[in-house]
């Protein structure tokens, strides 16, 4: 187990495109980060130079108290989990687990130990002598993951490892990663562009864009207070409404931002309220109702108990104190 | 076509067995030939049913030989055809997936170049070069050799390319898995890309077996001792006779004994084989 310190960290490929710039994140010690963002951000290039596979252009990777810039991705002391799982066809699952222990000559008692050890946690028991086109999706996953246990690594890398398996499965491997990591206090670096994910598994959040980091931070710090319209659009789900300040004059602060955030579950049905929205399309979600809708011509989106009366338009007010105000160039927040 | 029409099934049933006939015919014939003394297929009128003489022909043919036409006994022949089919393909599968897995694996300065130098030799085969490679291999004394016999025909443009399109449908994550459980590059090679394209292996091997064992034009220039002479070359030695009739009941159960070990090979590899050709999944 170990911290890893990333510092100034970027890559620039080969024809000069950059893809990651000025990246530092201190992870503690058994720390659990999601580095979260939409596709193309820089999220997988920046893990694969955690894990050495990619080359690092600028600045340095820490690995306990080693630099491991030159080190080969073997002698990290990582394991990574991979999106497609990559196991090994031909081999069985035993022979799966053991093979990175096998390639660094632990002794075969040892091996076994650990082999089974993982296929207890994993309750992968049973299929030990299987080959992995005979197992299910979600089996393979565990596989992929006792993988990574056998090397009891300082750190696991997950590279997006839920996002070939259905929605519902991804929900309770979700949360067997977690109860896992809890466990295991291994450092972990999770890559998804899934928020719900995100929120849901790390300790600290990192939300990247465009190569930069936007913000670090626990989930609810993220999610209560976004650094930036990027993350505001990014994190919560339904999305928050980000309005131009012109279009709701009324709003506490708004004169003075360019943009106001305000999330669609912060918005409540008012008679007298500031917001006049014109409701268009309904989403019913079943629990709530989504209600989207123009307001000056911007585009709304409301979250309402599904029980509550609709009409062609609805006045609204906001939750008292969850505004979020941005500014109009920048897109940082301002209050 | 997902119809299901009786008169359908039945034409196609027909022209299929129209094609077995018309395919099968020759070797009936030639089987047929093989168990007639000489003169019962030289009166004029071929037989299409198998006389009587099977084991005393088979049997002459692999004791003797037809001394008249100087080759040896077929054994001997068999065992120079095996030995030459085997080298060839064994030392075709070996190099070219060696140099697939140069190709694919490494970055080294001029890659592509090798890549297509390798590739353009395919516009060059055996009968084309056949003079040079000739003059090369009588300079290395290597006529009336095994090493003859295979050697030139080892290289192969054909399979290094078959195995890199193998190796560039391997997904990158399972090489980067590799590296990360720490094998390295031969560990590589020999732990996860040889069992991977095993059925690749095993589709080529027939295909290069019988590529060798067919070796016609490259055996006849080069061996000059009987002791080399290997069974197809050495059945148009027999077709030959120099004076008097050819003896076609023995040259028709040589072709016979010929065909014995290709097809056993097809046979047996049956089942990799087709796996390898179709196979996608990796």
């Amino acid at each position: 187990m170990a911290s890893i310190i990333l510092d100034k960290v970027g890559k620039i490929y080969a024809g000069g495109t950059r893809a990651v710039g000025d990246v530092s994140i201190d992870i503690a010690d058994g720390e659990f980060i999601v580095l979260v963002g939409p596709s193309g951000c820089g999220k997988s290039t920046l893990l694969r130079m955690v894990a050495g596979l990619e080359s690092i252009s600028e600045g340095t990777v820490r690995i306990g108290d080693r630099v491991v810039n030159e080190v080969e991705p073997a002698d990290r002391d990582i394991a990574m989990v991979f999106q497609n799982y990559a196991l090994y066809p031909h081999m069985s699952v035993r022979q799966n687990l053991a093979y990175g222990l096998k390639n660094r000559g632990t002794p075969r008692a040892d091996i076994d130990r650990r082999v089974a050890q993982a296929a207890e946690i994993l309750q992968i028991g049973p299929y030990l002598d299987r080959k992995p086109r005979a197992l299910s999706g979600g089996q393979r996953q565990r596989v992929a993951m006792g993988r990574a246990i056998v090397r009891e690594p300082a750190a696991f890398l997950f590279d997006e490892p839920l996002s070939n398996l259905d929605a519902k499965l991804r929900v309770t491997m979700r949360l067997e990663i977690k109860e896992l990591q809890r466990r295991l206090r291994t450092t972990s670096i999770y890559v998804t562009h899934d928020q719900l994910e995100a929120m849901t598994l790390a300790d600290r959040l990192v939300v990247l864009n465009g190569g930069r980091i936007e913000q670090i931070g626990t989930p609810l710090e993220v999610y209560r207070k976004p650094a930036s319209v990027f993350v505001a659009g990014f994190i919560g789900s339904p999305a928050m409404n980000l309005i131009p300040s012109r279009a709701v004059p009324h709003l506490p602060g708004s004169a003075h931002a360019g943009i106001v955030g305000i999330r669609p579950e912060d918005l409540s049905v008012a008679p007298d309220g500031p917001i006049l929205m014109q409701v268009g399309a309904v989403e019913e979600l079943g629990a709530q109702r989504l209600v989207h809708g123009h307001v000056e011509g911007e585009a709304l989106t409301l979250a309402m108990p599904s029980d509550a009366l609709l009409s062609d338009s609805l006045r609204l007010t906001c939750r008292p104190g969850s505004l979020h105000l941005f500014d109009a160039n920048s897109g940082q927040r301002i209050g | 076509m997902i119809e299901n029409r009786p008169g359908l099934n039945l034409l196609a049933h027909l022209v299929l067995m129209l094609g077995v006939v018309i395919v099968a015919l020759p070797v009936w014939v030639a089987f047929v030939a093989s168990t007639h003394t000489a003169t019962d297929f030289m009166s004029g009128t071929i037989p299409l049913w198998p006389g009587p003489y099977l084991l005393e022909n088979y049997s002459r043919m692999l004791d003797a030989g037809v001394s008249t036409s100087g080759t040896p006994p077929v054994g001997t022949m068999m065992l120079n055809s095996l030995i030459m089919a085997l080298l060839i393909a064994c030392g075709k599968i070996a190099i070219s997936i060696t140099s697939a897995f140069a190709i694919v694996y490494f970055r080294f300065p001029f890659r592509n170049l090798a890549f297509w130098c390798i590739f353009i030799t395919l516009m060059l085969p055996v009968e084309v070069r056949i003079v040079p490679t000739f003059q090369v291999v009588a300079d290395l004394g290597m006529l009336n050799s095994y090493a003859g016999l295979s050697v030139p025909l080892i290289a192969s443009a054909t399979a290094t390319f078959l195995f890199r399109q193998v190796f560039l449908t391997i997904p990158d994550e399972l090489t980067e898995a590799a590296r990360i459980d720490g094998a390295g590059p031969m560990k590589f090679f020999r732990d996860i890309l040889i069992p991977l394209s095993r059925t690749n292996i095993a589709a080529l091997f027939v295909i290069l077996f019988i590529y060798g064992w067919n070796q016609y034009l490259w055996p006849l220039l080069i061996t000059t001792s009987s002791d080399y002479y290997t069974i197809v070359a050495g059945i148009k030695r027999m077709a030959d006779a120099v004076d008097g009739l050819p003896q076609w009941h023995l040259v028709m159960a040589t072709a016979m004994l010929a065909m014995i070990p290709p097809v056993a090979v097809v046979i047996g590899m049956q089942r990799l084989f087709v796996k390898g050709l179709v196979e996608t999944e990796k």
